[in-house]
């Protein structure tokens, strides 16, 4: 797999401590919502490290991507990543990679998805494909966040959850909700899979990212919700964050 | 030739020497799965191996454990990137497990749980180099990674070791497994950097 040059052609943060990066990507040779890129940075003396990191971004034929990255209290390249690198710059990638935690815009069965924290990116370039793409498969959210603040695209899903056919998008808040929430903050539990989520009957496609501990617990929630574990595709962060 | 990236100086320690290429050091132990966790109670639980007709060797959790077992002591490395060094386990060497197998078959397909498979020369599981473990730090194997059992196979990329394994499938022909079939790299030699397909 080669790697490619990437200019950033635009930043924008999405909170406080996670940035979109949109790249223009040389050969890009396209992508399916849910892949994800290396991604290599490169000092002056020649030493390199690479990440890995989700595409936010719906498929388009631009050579366009765009990456959304957390900010790792010790990281390596997310710092640089989300506070160094400016429009202009360029980076080196190679991808697209990843077959298993992809949607494809053929699948018509109803999708669910399911996000902690920074898990929501893979799962926003499946709901910009599906809107990219004129599907009409019938999608759910659900979004474990810390706070209100720490959402990503926040005015973007706003926007969607406001317009008719779209995507039914259900907030659980752990730590701090918005004012007059009617839920206290806390854990996803087996009464807010039965609100957020499509019935089992239904036998969606489900897909679940986030931290490991988020991941184990909600799909535990699922398989005793009825759900059937074959139709359910996971992605875990590990405990230091740096995906996938 | 990279391109460099304005600013970045990276942060390089010693013990990075030690590593394969591309890896970075972690110290807790993170977990990658394709799907949900499987629940597996100890009285459900057998591991055999075929030969893709019959089944040469079979055993339950009972008799499994009767085996000899040895700890070990090995470094991990992920292709996610990162490596975990001097981790302690305790398990039944394949040595033990095929002791007895006559086949000529040169390749195995490691089957799990959940349905995860994984390809592996056998030579690569012989003579020392792999184990079915089912502690980690002297503590039975959490289901999260791996337990009751999974296969551990250091020399190569994590992913090969298989969590929740349940058998061996011995084939004449090497074949792509789970992951194999997705992209990543039919051997996966981490120190080769055999992380893709092609590499």
């Amino acid at each position: 797999m080669t790697w490619r040059a990437a200019k950033v052609v635009a930043v924008r943060d999405e909170t406080a401590t996670a940035r979109t990066l949109a790249l223009a990507v040389r050969d890009w040779p396209g992508h399916v919502a849910g892949q994800h890129v290396d991604v290599r940075l490169t000092a002056p003396d020649g030493y390199s490290a690479v990440r890995s990191y989700s595409i936010a971004s719906a498929p388009t034929s631009d050579g366009r991507i765009e990456i959304t990255v957390e900010r790792l209290p010790n990281g390596e390249v997310s710092p640089y990543l989300t506070q160094e690198v400016m429009v202009g710059d360029e980076l080196e990638l190679r991808g697209p990679i990843g077959g298993w935690f992809v949607w494809r815009s053929d699948q018509t069965e109803s999708i669910q998805l399911l996000a902690g924290g920074s898990g929501i990116v893979p799962l926003m370039a499946m709901i910009r494909s599906r809107r990219s793409a004129g599907s009409n498969a019938p999608f759910r959210l659900l979004y474990s966040v810390r706070q209100p603040e720490t959402v990503f695209y926040r005015d973007e899903l706003r926007a969607l959850s406001n317009q008719g056919d779209s995507v039914v998008i259900t907030y659980a808040y752990t730590r701090v909700t918005p004012k007059d929430w009617p839920r206290p903050a806390g854990r996803i539990n087996a009464e807010l899979i039965a609100r957020g989520t499509w019935p089992s009957n239904l036998r969606p496609s489900s897909y679940v990212c986030g931290p490991t501990s988020f991941v184990e617990h909600t799909t535990d929630l699922l398989i005793a919700a009825g759900h059937d574990r074959a139709r359910i595709r996971t992605e875990r962060f590990g405990a230091t964050g740096e995906r996938k | 030739m990279a391109i460099i990236s304005r600013g970045f100086a990276g942060r390089r320690s010693a013990a990075d020497a030690k590593l394969p290429p591309g890896q970075y050091l972690t110290t807790d132990f993170p977990v990658l799965s394709a799907g949900p966790t499987p629940r597996i109670s100890l009285d459900r639980w057998e591991f055999t191996i075929d030969d893709g007709s019959n089944v040469l060797k079979r055993w339950d959790w009972k008799s499994f454990r009767e085996l000899p077992t040895e700890t070990i002591t090995v470094d991990l490395h992920c292709v996610t990137r990162w490596s975990k060094l001097n981790t302690p386990w305790e398990g039944v060497s394949l040595d033990v497990l095929l002791a007895d197998v006559k086949t000529d078959l040169p390749y195995g397909m490691f089957r799990s749980y959940g349905d995860y498979t994984t390809n592996l020369p056998l030579k690569d599981v012989m003579n020392k180099q792999a184990w079915i473990a089912f502690k980690y730090n002297g503590a039975d194997l959490e289901p999260e990674h791996g337990g009751p059992a999974r296969l551990l196979v250091p020399h190569l990329y994590l992913w090969k070791s298989a969590k929740w394994v349940k058998g061996i499938t011995l084939m004449p022909h090497d074949k792509p497994g789970f992951w194999e079939n997705l992209g990543y790299h039919i051997y996966g030699d981490p120190w080769l950097e055999q992380r893709y397909s092609g590499e």
